[in-house]
């Protein structure tokens, strides 16, 4: 490796701009009036190596021009995706690509096969987030490490030429006898505004915030931080997310905790709003109708002990909770939340009545979860259910069912009497009733049902979120590190008799003026002058 | 009590229409605005004591407003938008303590009149809040987003200034065109003031009966008269303007028709203002700025994105997920208002690092700032046209 010898005596990392000691340009293509003092003219690997292939990849990824254009390309396909609503978030009962193009026309065509119905979940979505995650570890130890060198081994004595090259500077002649008192003075002011200093015969260096510096590594830390727990998630056992409809009444394993916990869904609640609330919401509720206050599912959590194949397992009460939106059930890791309802049949009551009279000979209520085959109503009466359809369809001219929710019950009666000992057979459902062998004397007359509700409950377990908290923390603190304090400089140097005195800010050159102005007024020495604006101000000119 | 606060909320209005002439005032008087001297000048100083008072005002209205509701006044557009120009003013304060720029003053209020003025427009009933937004963390997570914005916005607007100052008005440029189209745009805003107000002062309602895209009946009352009228409308009100077209069951008929009319209105009135100063808009304003050090501009810019992003940050991304682990049982949904704050988020991260690397200042980096805030505005009313999503609880 070729190193760089500074006429100062300091040895430099081959690429180095400005020398890492006193700051005088080592590279002498480097002619612009004002230094760019960006990493400190240090050797930055992207900046040195350009031959391997590796070199090449890094010097693509630690580009900020290319991270930039990464982030924008994120940011305008992320928007793409908000046009039509993803796929995830309809209940669609059609194939995706038949509901985008039929209710978006062509342009719903061009959206599904692009891809964008299912964006955020794709592979090239991922690579583009990932693209970026890459982007940031190697851009930031491009320019991290060479920074941390050559702040840490900067020395207040500086070459003329490297002061005067700063964006702030000024210089004047002054007296032996002021120039003592001159450079005490302004250290003295220095100190008071909180500068720390570093002093080498008539060389002196006052900085402050250097640490805000680090901000953008800082964060760059913490979003990787959080890309990897993102990542994470697809790790078997990091994360759960099950679905459970669970009815009233009902016990059942909890779906993902491989049957150690069950739930007993006691009883599901919907509250709406009314005046006695408050008052203040009368308009509202006149303009809007009923609005929901609460849904709510009160459950028992039992864990299950230690059981044999095909034993029914023995259940340990661990807790009594109610289950609101925005109050999970928690327990080993795992949160259960309220999510959605249903409200279904749960049994229905029938009466047997003779047509010509409508005197009613007794009533049966049939639970929809398990007919009886055989109700006897006593005196001779009796019916019996010959098949029944939980949710009835004819299919092929057959009836048949379509699940086994009773979402459209229907049986076949045979209704036995006393004076038809033989029964007559009736199919009966919510719409009809059909009487296979002609006319009968008997009906089954609905009489009311009874529904339960279901809860829809999500099982979820996220343990990667803690790594989630831990980034955000970490990207939060860098961004205030690097953005609510700047690193200042003010270099001063004696030589001759002549006073050289500059300033560097990484940010807010307007707020740093300011400040220096109050130092610098009334010591006699001149206000320091921004040469960016005079030699915008010259090219203007000429 | 809800009287109490809109009398509040009227009172700052008021307020800083006062508090515009004195920073106006402020600014006829001579000298540069630039590092040494300003913050001197009496008619400043009132128009900053004005906005404080103001500020008191609002946070009046927001306080009795909370106590009547019983949830803070965060949970319907009415709300947020107040909540915003709050935010806005906020962040005026803080860097009118830091700059003491009077310019500053004068256009960060007159965009805070005017969406209070917008804000206004939106149903103003107290709402009782549904099941998913009874959450600390929605209370937290809004008013931290507000704030970020409100601070954001401040960049915006020391933007616009160093565009309005900056912008060559002499020669055809693209710059100039767009700088004009962003006057426009706040001119249109507050045709929408006007119009709302005017037919809600003489309470129009017309009634019309339409076909959705279901094929279901459906009514709808406008607050306008139609211009643009829904799929299949029939009037029902009698003495009510027919509408002039009728818009397919897919849009929301009533929407674009207020859109319509803010046009309409907007265009008019800068169609008039063209007529009789024969300058655009930005180039009559110029003279107002024309003190203002440059520096000072891109520097205030600058700092409230760099103040702003990270209480953004907290308040959008983060308090944001952790309300949404317990509502929805998920971080992050990729619902489209999450998927918004997200480019928000990204596109002041672009912002930041093309200052930094590639030295995007003065006029480019203004630019950027007004991007910016077109992006949060159309998040702001993007998220009130699909609210009704998060309504519909029941299916998931
Ligand atoms: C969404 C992703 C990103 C976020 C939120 C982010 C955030 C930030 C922030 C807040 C700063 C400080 C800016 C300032 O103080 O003005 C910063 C600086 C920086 N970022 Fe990023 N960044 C992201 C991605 C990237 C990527 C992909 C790269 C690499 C190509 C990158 C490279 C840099 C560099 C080089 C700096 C300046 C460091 C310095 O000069 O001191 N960032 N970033």
């Amino acid at each position: 490796m070729k190193e760089i010898k500074c006429e100062c005596g300091h040895v430099n990392p081959n690429g180095t701009v400005l020398c890492e000691s006193c700051g005088k340009v080592l590279d002498e293509k480097q002619q612009q009036p004002i230094l760019d003092m960006r990493y400190e003219g240090t050797a930055r690997r992207s900046q040195t190596y350009k031959r391997t292939i590796i070199d090449k990849i890094w010097n693509f990824f630690s580009s900020v021009k290319v991270g930039v254009a990464l982030i924008i390309i994120t940011l305008i396909v992320s928007a793409l995706g908000t046009i039509f609503p993803q796929e995830k978030h309809l209940s669609l009962t059609v194939p995706a690509e038949i509901y985008y193009k039929e209710r978006y026309g062509w342009f719903g065509k061009v959206y599904y096969a692009l891809g964008f119905h299912d964006l955020y979940g794709s592979l090239w979505y991922e690579l583009l987030i990932a693209s970026i995650g890459v982007s940031l570890v190697i851009c930031s130890l491009d320019r991290a490490i060479p920074l941390y060198r050559a702040l840490k081994k900067q020395k207040p004595k500086k070459h003329v030429s490297f002061l005067k090259r700063q964006r702030l500077f000024a210089e004047t002649d002054l007296h032996d006898a002021d120039e003592k008192d001159t450079f005490n003075l302004l250290k003295e002011r220095l100190v008071n505004k909180r500068y720390r200093i570093m002093e080498d015969g008539e060389n002196l260096l006052a900085e402050k915030g250097r640490f805000s510096r680090w901000g953008p590594y800082v964060n760059h830390i913490g979003l990787i931080i959080v890309l990897i727990g993102v990542m994470l998630r697809s790790v078997p056992g990091f994360y759960v997310d099950e679905w459970m409809m669970i009815k009233e009444g009902e016990t059942k394993t909890i779906p993902g905790t491989d049957k150690q916990y069950y739930l007993t869904n006691h009883q599901f609640l919907i509250e709406t709003y009314d005046e006695n609330d408050n008052e203040a919401y009368k308009e509202a509720l006149e303009n809007q109708g009923a609005i929901v206050k609460n849904y709510q599912s009160n459950v028992t959590l039992y864990k299950a002990s230690e059981s044999l194949p095909g034993e029914e397992p023995k259940l340990t009460k661990l807790k009594d909770y109610e289950i609101r939106v925005n109050e999970p059930l928690t327990f080993d890791g795992f949160s259960i939340y309220q999510m959605t309802y249903k409200n279904e049949l749960k049994s229905m009551t029938f009466g047997l009545m003779e047509k010509d009279t409508n005197e009613i000979f007794g009533q049966v209520t049939i639970d929809l979860d398990g007919p009886k085959r055989i109700y006897d109503l006593g005196n001779g009466y009796q019916v019996e259910i010959l098949s029944y359809f939980p949710d009835f369809e004819f299919s092929n001219g057959e009836p048949s069912t379509k699940s086994g929710d009773p979402n459209n019950p229907a049986f076949a009666f045979k209704m036995i009497t006393p004076d038809k000992r033989d029964g007559e057979l009736s199919f009966t459902s919510i719409q009809q009733t059909i009487e296979p062998f002609g006319e009968n004397k008997y009906k089954m007359v609905f009489q009311g049902a009874d529904t339960v509700y279901y809860s829809g409950l999500t099982v979820r377990k996220n343990e990667t979120l803690w790594i989630l908290a831990l980034g955000g923390t970490i990207f939060l603190i860098g961004v205030i590190q690097g953005s609510f304090w700047y690193h200042r400089r003010i270099w001063v140097k004696v030589v001759d008799n002549r006073f050289y005195i500059a300033g560097h800010t990484n940010k807010n050159w307007f707020g740093f003026q300011k400040e220096i102005d109050e130092i610098v007024d009334g010591t006699g020495l001149p206000f320091l002058i921004d040469q960016s604006k005079k030699s915008r101000e010259k090219v203007n000119e000429g | 009590m809800v009287e109490v606060s809109s009398h509040f909320l009227l009172a700052s209005f008021i307020i800083f229409l006062f508090a515009i002439l004195f920073f106006g005032g402020a600014i006829r008087q001579k000298g540069l605005e630039n590092r040494k001297g300003n913050g001197k000048r009496v008619s400043g100083k009132l128009g900053f004591l004005l906005t404080i008072i103001g500020f008191l005002s609002q946070l009046g209205y927001f306080i009795t407003r909370w106590i009547a509701g019983g949830h803070a006044p965060v949970s319907n557009m009415f709300e947020f938008a107040t909540f915003f120009s709050m935010m806005l003013v906020l962040g005026f304060l803080i860097f009118y303590y830091l700059y003491r720029s009077a310019v500053l003053g004068l256009f960060t209020l007159s965009v805070t009149v005017i969406i209070i003025a917008y804000g206004s427009m939106f149903p103003k009933e107290i709402t009782p809040l549904i099941p998913a937004l009874q959450s600390i963390w929605l209370k937290i997570h809004v008013m931290t987003t507000a704030a970020g914005q409100g601070i954001l916005a401040i960049s915006f607007v020391a933007a616009l200034i160093y565009l309005i100052k900056n912008v060559n008005q002499s020669g055809i440029t693209k710059s100039r065109f767009w700088l004009e189209t962003v006057m426009y745009i706040v001119v249109v805003s507050i045709g929408f003031v006007l119009i709302s107000f005017t037919f809600s002062a003489i309470d129009y309602k017309a009634q019309f009966e339409w076909m959705n895209k279901d094929g279901f009946q459906e009514t709808y009352t406008y607050y306008l008269p139609a211009i643009a009228g829904p799929n299949e409308g029939v009037l029902l009100t009698e003495g009510r303007m027919e509408p002039l077209f009728e818009l397919p069951a897919n849009f929301n008929a009533k929407k674009v028709n207020t859109v319509v009319w803010s046009f309409l209105i907007g265009t008019i009135l800068y169609g008039l203002f063209r007529l009789i100063t024969r300058k655009r808009l930005a180039h009559v304003i110029r003279p107002l700025v024309k003190n203002i050090d440059d520096n000072l501009l891109d520097e205030i810019s600058y700092r409230s994105v760099l103040i702003g992003f990270p209480i953004f940050t907290l308040g959008a991304l983060i308090f944001g997920m952790i309300w949404a682990r317990d509502a929805w049982s998920r971080v992050w949904a990729w619902d489209p208002k999450e998927v918004w704050a997200l480019i928000t988020w990204l596109f002041y991260a672009a912002f930041l690092h093309l200052r930094l690397s590639k030295g995007w200042h003065g006029e480019k980096s203004a630019w950027l700032a007004v991007i910016g805030f077109a992006i949060i505005m159309f998040n702001l009313i993007f998220v009130n046209l699909v609210i009704a999503g998060l309504h519909s609880y029941a299916s998931p």
